[in-house]
């Protein structure tokens, strides 16, 4: 809009998009560097240096298997990346897909769709991924499957409900009196309308994901051994918690910034996205 | 030439309060570059007739009876059928040009969709033509428009360039939707020019959707008056104003403030009283038995038999010899 600052000034004046941005910055730039560069080989045991403190040559000590916490932990920032990563855009395709296509067709189709995703929105998401887990095998791959599948009634309730606002604009009418078919509509006009929508949605999927990943791979059903995983990095410390607290500390600490971060972002975007939808302070 | 020929068009919505029929057995032929006007007051249902031929109803409504455009029943097309009939061959304006046109995309580019949907003209070829028309609308320097956001023009820039996209296909048949009801009175006369001056030029049929009497008098031949989803009354625009011959459309013309210094301006400002009678549980005899001087028992049971008191000039009610001498006594 003219007059208004631009969306970058706006973004830099948001507090949490900001906090957000920043931690969710640092997330995935440990990610990048994990993948050229960690300070010791985060799958390497050194059986002689188990449970070393922290010192300046471990920043954050070692575990019970002598490996470097810092390096798991940079390198889990990978794993946890692709998780978010991939089962968003499982999520997402279908999702939005189901949404606009229930949206532009209404009657029974609609129906169906919607009372399919409240079906699998009822059971609770993570008895869902341990059912698909069990079914389909553990391992990192189906435990990401297993998220994106649960993430795809989000969206198609989601996309759904802003697209049928979107078909009761004035605009939409118009564009079938021109002649437009509804799938035409929904690419040009639909679609467009309720990305600011989507992209808020996205980052608290991500959220969501990271945190579905590391419960699975703690209920030693995603990612596994070596793989380094946070989720996992818990299970295997929880017999060390009355002797070593810290090594729980860690990955715990690493999985509440992740999430804390993208839910910031978020909760920033959709602010800064679409200030009609900015919260009431 | 016929070009459209409505027959005993019956509207049907779906409500809570249960089937409305918001437009009766409605029927009316234009002819080829002919101009009609109907007007009614809101919820008579003139735009849904317009949605109708447009087989644009809503999800809970549906049409009976037929509507052939050059002898085409539209009601029995496809919804394929209806886009290649939209835009192309049957044109509309709406009634908020603040909210017709889709926010994200520039007018440009909205109005060489549809021809590039209909026409399959090139990017190139579409710009040109858009300019053409942009310029045809009376939007000053087309080049540096075309390349506009919605939220950058004025409420009367964008309804002509919704009026640029109605036209962009040349379609045989314009439906204006009330096309000046959300414009100050300025812009409202210059968009009518607009819209009639065009009309000629191109040899094109129009309805002209209005609640406005004004309007419908000044940019129309023939005018269709509304009430309660049926025709009361209807003609050619003159014999209609000269000679108003329904209650309704009497009431309807009484209840327009006059600014002309006799008699009649002196008078307080008549309405009709009551209020609209709710589309799902109409009376069975005419519609407009509540509201009406000239009411008696007859008028109750059975819709009342059309009346032609002129050529083409028809009316359906019972005691139109009586509101016709009380209108020409008054």
């Amino acid at each position: 809009m003219e007059g208004q600052p631009s969306i970058w000034r706006r973004c830099l004046a948001h507090r949490s998009f900001v906090a957000g941005g920043s931690l969710t910055g640092v997330l995935v730039l440990t990610a990048l560097v994990s993948l050229v560069w960690t300070p010791w080989n985060p799958i390497k045991q050194n059986l002689r240096e188990r449970l070393v403190a922290p010192s300046w040559e471990h920043l954050l000590g070692t575990d019970q298997f002598g490996r470097d916490i810092f390096s798991i932990i940079m390198a889990g920032a990978q794993n946890s990346i692709t998780v978010g990563v991939v089962s968003v855009s499982i999520g997402m395709t279908f999702g939005v897909a189901l949404g606009l296509w229930a949206s532009a067709k209404r009657g029974w189709t609609e129906e169906l769709i919607m009372r399919a995703s409240d079906f699998m929105y009822a059971f609770p998401a993570i008895l869902l991924a341990i059912m698909l887990v069990a079914t389909l095998g553990q391992g990192a791959i189906n435990a990401i499957v297993a998220i994106g599948i649960f993430s795809i009634p989000v969206f198609a309730r989601l996309t759904r409900g802003a697209a049928n606002a979107i078909w009761a604009r004035e605009f939409i009418l118009a564009a079938r009196a021109a002649g437009k078919g509804k799938l035409r509509i929904t690419v040009e006009h639909v679609l467009p309308n309720i990305v600011s929508v989507l992209v808020v949605q996205i980052t608290i999927q991500f959220a969501l994901a990271i945190l579905a990943e590391a419960a699975l791979s703690f209920l030693g059903l995603g990612a596994q051994p070596p793989t380094p995983s946070w989720g996992r990095m818990l299970d295997e410390t929880r017999s060390m918690i009355f002797i070593n607290p810290w090594l729980a500390v860690y990955p715990g600490v690493a999985i509440a910034i992740s999430v804390l971060g993208l839910n910031l972002l978020g909760d920033g975007l959709r602010d800064v996205i679409d200030p009609r939808l900015a919260r009431k302070r | 030439m016929t070009l459209l020929a409505v027959d005993n068009l019956t509207v049907t919505l779906n409500t809570v309060r249960g089937p409305a029929r918001a437009v009766r057995n409605l029927s009316f032929e234009l002819e080829k570059g002919q101009t009609l006007g109907i007007v009614g007051e809101s919820g008579c249902g003139k735009s849904l007739t317009a949605l109708a031929i447009m087989g644009l109803l809503p999800e809970n409504g549906w049409a009976d009876g037929t509507v052939k455009l050059a002898g085409e029943n539209l009601l029995t097309y496809s919804e394929d059928q209806m886009c290649q009939v939209r835009g192309n061959r049957i044109g509309m304006v709406f009634q908020e040009p603040m909210t017709s046109l889709n926010p994200l995309h520039t007018v440009g580019r909205q109005i060489a969709e549809a021809m590039r949907l209909h026409r399959g003209v090139n990017k190139a070829e579409a710009r040109t033509e858009v300019l053409r028309l942009l310029d045809m609308v009376g939007i000053p320097e087309p080049t540096k428009r075309i390349n506009s956001y919605p939220h950058q023009l004025s409420g009367g820039q964008r309804q002509r360039v919704m009026i640029a996209m109605a036209l962009s296909c040349g379609p045989e048949l314009l439906i204006a939707d009330e096309p000046t009801t959300a414009l100050d009175v300025t812009i409202q006369k210059q968009i009518l020019d607009l819209i009639r001056n065009l009309i000629e030029d191109l040899g094109m049929a129009m309805i002209l959707i209005s609640h406005n009497l004004g309007v419908i008098y000044q940019n129309v031949q023939d005018v269709i008056v509304m009430y309660g989803g049926a025709r009361v009354e209807s003609g050619p625009t003159h014999d209609v104003f000269a000679n108003l011959s329904h209650p309704y459309s009497q009431g309807l013309f009484e209840a327009v403030p006059q600014i002309d210094d006799t008699k009649a301006s002196r008078r307080r400002l008549r309405t009709i009283p009551g209020t609209v009678p709710e589309l799902a549980d109409l009376p069975a005899g005419c519609t407009f038995q509540d509201r009406c001087d000239y009411v008696t028992d007859a008028c109750r049971p059975t819709q009342p038999p059309v009346v032609q008191i002129a050529a083409g000039h028809n009316v359906a009610c019972l005691h139109v010899d009586a509101a016709r001498k009380q209108w020409a006594a008054r």
